[in-house]
């Protein structure tokens, strides 16, 4: 894999489809099986060789995202291969702009994860279970094979069950119980789902049986019915994972009670799995359906954010918060998609990696705290500012960026999806945008409580950052101020193919116009709009949101 | 298998070829083909030539040799099959060359019994599952200080009866074979002779058995009085005849229809689908472990083999959609019932015996498809087939790994009895694990395709009532994961520590109560429990005896169960084959 490394002058070509895509999975599964073959004891040389795996893998990702066209919408990296061919099936990987930064986030959060913390025993099988996650992860968001997709979606469940139920907290035995119980009754349907459309579009257009994704949304050969519940089957088992209201109740027990590197897996790249499915599989498969139904999805969101925003404000335990304030996240996200413009649809791309940075980052963060302190209750904690400044200040930038502020990644996603938003669904983008207020409520009043005040007994002792750490956190940071800075190069590869989703979208639904009242009409391919519409929104909107920065540092 | 596929392959095109012409010459006198009847024989004749020879030669009694007989019996019986199924495409062959068309199958001793590639799909895993289940029943014989030869014997005439039910061209010889097949699994059931609980097993199994097997019979009769005939072609023609006299048989023949019912009685009773599975927890907790096992696999394969020759051909084609209903009832019901009673089981056997119930009803789901006149028949046999191949195997393995845990006595099946198994024994629970993760129908194991395959029929069908039961059973088995999750839950998380170990444990969990929250396990977290916690520990904490036979099998079945997950076209050829023997 090394060699194949060095070759990356190579640019994205022939040349590239060196097959990139399926050596991202086998290097984890590789390591998984070197790990297993390691002695239980060596602690040491087990989480280097985890770490070397999921940093080779990584290393893959981000080159495949350097070798990436970024003037080619459609699918690059393409590989094809026969699985069981009396049914069709094919080993059918490959990425576009979609794709391509969860595959990225995917080999960004595991190596952080790995460093960040460490398991409190049996190290051994819990480096391996990460190594399966990372190697299905990677599958889930590659696979254009519709049952490729399914037995990947399926088959990240086991590695994370035993991840919360072997190294979680308290609870931890009913909670990936509760998790898998719930992932797999939502999906139980989808399996039908699938079949059914691959069934049906072979009869109606008379080819032979196929389950791949490109050739399934061209033909498009579904009445409106049947559209409507194979989409409703698939839209399931993507609710409970994104997870919308009111299918949440999982979500915080998972994440509470998972130990710090499943619930940064957790959170930053298997919530999206619901939302990549919408994109993907919801929108691209059955544009009619997504477009008739985008209302309940949309309502389900608002709520979701409103909601979510709501439970989170009264939480006692941080990492509870957390939980919380990814269901108001993902809320957005799903907005953004029903929205079913670019700008939505680019936001909300957008979104789900710069959530899953930050709240990567965030779990981190609560999960030192609970390392040096035991506890996770908000109550218990406060003053850590003085004690530890530079962990506030860590803190601080990676909750600023949840909160949404201008100038950080969080913002970003959440601007272009409002603005999505507000053309196609303009009052359910009204009660989002309370939200984004909520959102800097309750973070901001979380910090006040936990980092805030006169440090009393152990909060006085707290240890501050160690330069170990700030290496780890380092470079998630860094990719909150990139990400926000300078969208651009995330934009442009994102945008195409999401235009090219959207013509889709135009083309496949009879009178299309958006759910809401009226669209403006939008040149495709013009990415500086875009551009130029988000500059000048933050430029806006540094004074609009100074009010809020302001709360924060009042109540000092 | 691998074998037969080349072979099967090499006249495939032969086979599409001549697909729906037949011969029906009949034969001219009873000749006997002894190479077709060869499996058959060589199970009951090494049935009777064990109990004989270990009486002549009483040494020969203990020891491992009865073991060795039975599986050189069943590896004899699988080494026919290719052989025959290259003879079955030779008379394709022949017949193409000298113009004629014919099937690859062929009629024996006047009609009794026909053998094709079904039979020999069938006979396959009846041979797998005889072998597997000798090889546990060794370790689990001299544990329990019972080794006899009878086991052995019982075991390999019951299978002889089971590829018998399974070839019969006339339903008299099903009930032979039936009657074969039961028999000597009733007696194997009871045979713990120092268990009260098998005698009750054996007993419960024996009344209702007899009684399902008079249905059975009374089924028959009632057939042969409305068409005049009691083989299989001989009832699909005259029905065939009546429908051309436009006379549809299920609106005028009520005597049909009754004893079709009776019929579906007496094979949902061995296959243990809902309403009939009262039997099977019961006795399933109380028979031996490794005879359960054969319970799962051998009769479940022999009774879908009766099932599907008598109800796709005497009744398959446009008469199917008289029973159709009736099954696809039966099936949703046993996945739902199966899959939701297990969940409330704290014995990991009778969990196991509401599970094979779901399972049973996931092949039903493939029956209705089986039944469809349209392209979803041959995906719903096939279905069928493929489910009963990774059946075999997962059910094996998972009894075999039960037999080892139950320990001394056959005694020790609470979900308790697992707590830790990893820790102690991890080949033998990741073995487990894979084992119970193939039952969930979980990617890249065997079960995923076989409900990928069942589900995928039904949709096939393409009517509202194929949705709605591919659906139900989708949602029953996502329910029914819950009760393989909480094995696993306690094999590899609910991990008890020993008991010294476990005090000192609570103490410190008790220490740390005041400061911070420790992460104490569960189960000392409450400390009035300790004592009841130590107890428990003790039990489970005895040195486990693995027999490796017992953990060969486990391992081996866990192996197939993950190969057919990742390489699920290995023997579709076969597969395929063995479907469309069932096209009348």
């Amino acid at each position: 894999m090394i060699a194949t490394l060095s070759g990356t002058s190579i640019l994205a070509s022939e040349a590239a489809s060196f097959s990139v895509l399926p050596a991202l999975i086998l290097v984890p599964l590789l390591t998984a099986i070197v790990i297993l073959l390691l002695p239980a004891n060596r602690v040491a040389e087990l989480k280097l060789t985890a770490l070397a795996g999921s940093a080779i893998a990584g290393a893959m990702a981000i080159w495949m995202m350097a070798a990436f066209d970024k003037n080619d919408a459609g699918f690059q990296f393409v590989v094809n291969q026969p699985w069981l061919e009396s049914m069709g099936l094919n080993w059918h990987f490959a990425v576009d702009g979609i794709s391509l930064f969860m595959v990225v986030l995917t080999g960004i959060l595991f190596p952080i994860a790995i460093l960040a913390t460490e398991p409190h025993h049996d190290p051994k099988p819990y480096y391996m279970w990460l190594m399966i996650l990372m190697a299905g992860s990677f599958g889930v968001f590659m696979a254009l094979d519709l049952l490729l997709f399914f037995v990947f979606f399926e088959v990240v469940l086991i590695p994370m069950y035993f991840l919360i139920g072997g190294w979680g907290h308290g609870q931890r035995i009913y909670a990936a119980l509760k998790f898998f119980i719930y992932t797999m009754t939502g999906s139980a349907l989808m399996l039908v789902g699938i079949v059914s459309l691959a069934l049906l579009t072979a009869s109606r257009t008379g080819n032979a049986l196929t389950f791949d994704v490109t050739q399934l949304a061209e033909a498009q050969a579904l009445g409106t019915t049947a559209q409507r519940l194979i989409f409703l089957s698939f839209a399931l088992a993507f609710a409970v994972k994104v997870p919308l209201f009111p299918l949440h109740t999982w979500l915080p027990d998972a994440h509470t009670e998972a130990p710090t590197a499943g619930s940064v897996i957790l959170a930053g790249v298997m919530l999206k799995l619901g939302t990549y499915g919408y994109i993907r599989f919801g929108v691209y498969l059955f544009p009619q359906a997504a477009h008739d139904l985008a209302w309940i999805f949309l309502t389900l969101g608002v709520i979701g954010i409103l909601y979510a925003a709501a439970v989170a404000t009264m939480q006692k335990d941080l990492k509870r918060l957390v939980a919380y304030s990814s269901v108001a996240h993902l809320g957005f996200i799903v907005l953004g998609i029903f929205s079913l413009n670019t700008q939505g649809l680019t936001g909300a791309v957008f979104q789900m990696v710069a959530h899953g940075v930050s709240t990567g980052a965030l779990f981190i963060l609560v999960g030192w705290i609970y390392e040096r302190r035991h506890t996770r209750q908000i109550a218990e904690l406060g003053g850590l500012q003085k004690a530890a400044p530079i962990f506030a200040a860590a803190f601080t930038l990676v909750m600023l960026s949840s909160v949404g502020l201008p100038g950080l990644n969080g913002f970003n996603g959440e601007f272009l999806i409002l603005l999505g938003g507000f053309q196609a669904a303009r009052w359910w983008t009204v009660f989002a945008v309370l939200g984004v207020i909520l959102a800097a409520l309750y973070l901001l009043w979380a910090y006040q409580r936990v980092f805030h005040g006169t440090p009393e007994g152990d909060n006085a002792t707290m240890p501050e950052l160690r330069l170990s750490e700030g290496l780890v956190i380092l470079p998630l940071l860094f990719l909150i101020v990139a990400m926000g800075v300078y969208p651009k190069p995330m934009l442009e590869r994102i945008e195409p193919s999401v235009e090219r989703l959207v013509a889709h979208v135009e083309a496949n639904v009879e009178g299309f116009s958006e759910p809401g009242p009226e669209r403006v009409p939008e040149h495709p391919g013009d990415a500086r709009t875009l551009m130029d519409k988000l500059e000048e929104a933050e430029a806006n909107a540094d004074l609009g949101e100074e009010s809020d920065s302001h709360e924060g540092e009042s109540d000092e | 298998m691998t074998v037969l596929s080349d072979i099967s392959l090499q006249a495939g095109h032969l086979v599409q070829a001549t697909l729906f012409a037949q011969t029906t010459q009949p034969v001219a006198t009873p000749t006997i083909e002894w190479l077709y009847l060869a499996p058959i024989i060589i199970l009951a004749l090494g049935g009777i030539l064990l109990i004989t020879l270990t009486s002549i030669a009483p040494g020969a009694r203990a020891n491992h040799i009865p073991t060795l007989f039975t599986v050189a019996c069943g590896m004899t019986g699988l080494v026919f099959l290719p052989v025959i199924a290259g003879r079955l495409n030779n008379l394709v062959s022949d017949a193409a060359a000298s113009g004629t068309a014919a099937r690859p199958s062929v009629n024996l001793v006047s009609s009794a019994l026909v053998v094709d590639h079904f039979t020999l799909w069938i006979t396959g895993l009846i041979c797998v599952a005889v072998i597997l289940v000798a090889l546990v029943l060794d370790g689990y014989l001299g544990r329990e200080g019972l080794e006899c030869p009878e086991w052995y014997a019982l075991l390999l005439i019951s299978a002889s009866g089971g590829i018998i039910l399974a070839s019969a061209e006339d339903l008299i010889v099903s009930f032979l074979g039936l009657e074969i097949l039961s028999i000597a699994v009733y007696v194997l059931a009871s045979l713990h002779l120092r268990r009260s609980d098998s005698q009750e097993a054996g007993f419960k199994y024996f009344i209702l058995g007899a009684l399902s097997s008079a249905f059975f019979l009374y089924g028959i009769a009632l057939v042969y009085g409305a068409t005049g005939s009691t083989t299989m072609n001989g009832i699909a023609r005259s029905m065939e005849g009546l429908n051309a006299a436009g006379l549809s048989p299920a609106k005028n023949s009520s005597m049909v229809m009754v004893g079709l019912a009776m019929l579906l009685v007496g094979f949902g009773f061995k296959v243990s689908a809902f309403p009939l599975h009262i039997w099977t927890p019961d006795v399933y907790q109380g028979s031996p472990t490794p005879i359960v096992g054969f319970m799962a696999s051998a009769v479940k394969v022999a009774a879908f083999g009766g099932m599907m020759r008598v109800f796709l051909i005497a009744f398959g084609g446009t008469f199917a959609s008289d029973w159709r209903l009736l099954v696809m009832g039966m099936a949703g019901l046993s996945v739902l019932i199966g899959s939701f009673l297990a969940i409330v089981q704290t014995n990991i056997k009778r969990t196991m015996a509401f599970s094979s119930i779901a399972h049973a009803g996931f092949m039903l789901v493939g029956m209705y498809a089986a039944a469809s006149p349209s392209a979803a028949g041959d995906s719903g046999r096939r279905a069928v087939l493929f489910y009963l191949l990774a059946y075999t195997f997962m059910s094996i393995g998972t009894f075999a790994v039960i037999t080892v845990v139950g320990r001394q006595g056959d005694g020790d099946h609470s979900i308790e009895a697992y707590r830790g198994l990893a820790k102690r024994e991890p080949i033998l629970a990741a073995a487990f694990a894979v084992l119970l993760f193939g039952q969930v129908g979980a990617p890249f194991t065997a079960g995923f395709f076989a409900k990928f395959r069942v589900i995928a029929a039904a949709a096939q069908v393409d009517e509202t009532g194929g949705y709605v039961l591919a659906g139900v059973a989708m949602i029953g088995a996502a329910i029914g994961a819950f009760l393989y999750l909480r094995v696993v839950v306690a094999m590899f998380l609910d991990d008890t520590p020993s008991v010294a170990a476990g005090l000192a444990h609570a103490a410190v969990a008790e220490a740390d109560g005041a400061g911070g929250h420790a992460d104490a396990p569960d189960d000392v977290a409450v400390s009035g429990d300790a004592v009841l916690v130590s107890e428990r520990v003790l039990v489970s904490d005895q040195a486990l005896d693995v027999p490796p036979l017992a953990l060969g099998v486990a391992v081996l079945a866990a192996a197939v169960t993950v190969l057919l997950g990742v390489f699920p076209d290995l023997g579709a050829g076969v597969l395929a084959e063995a479907a469309l023997s069932l096209v009348r």
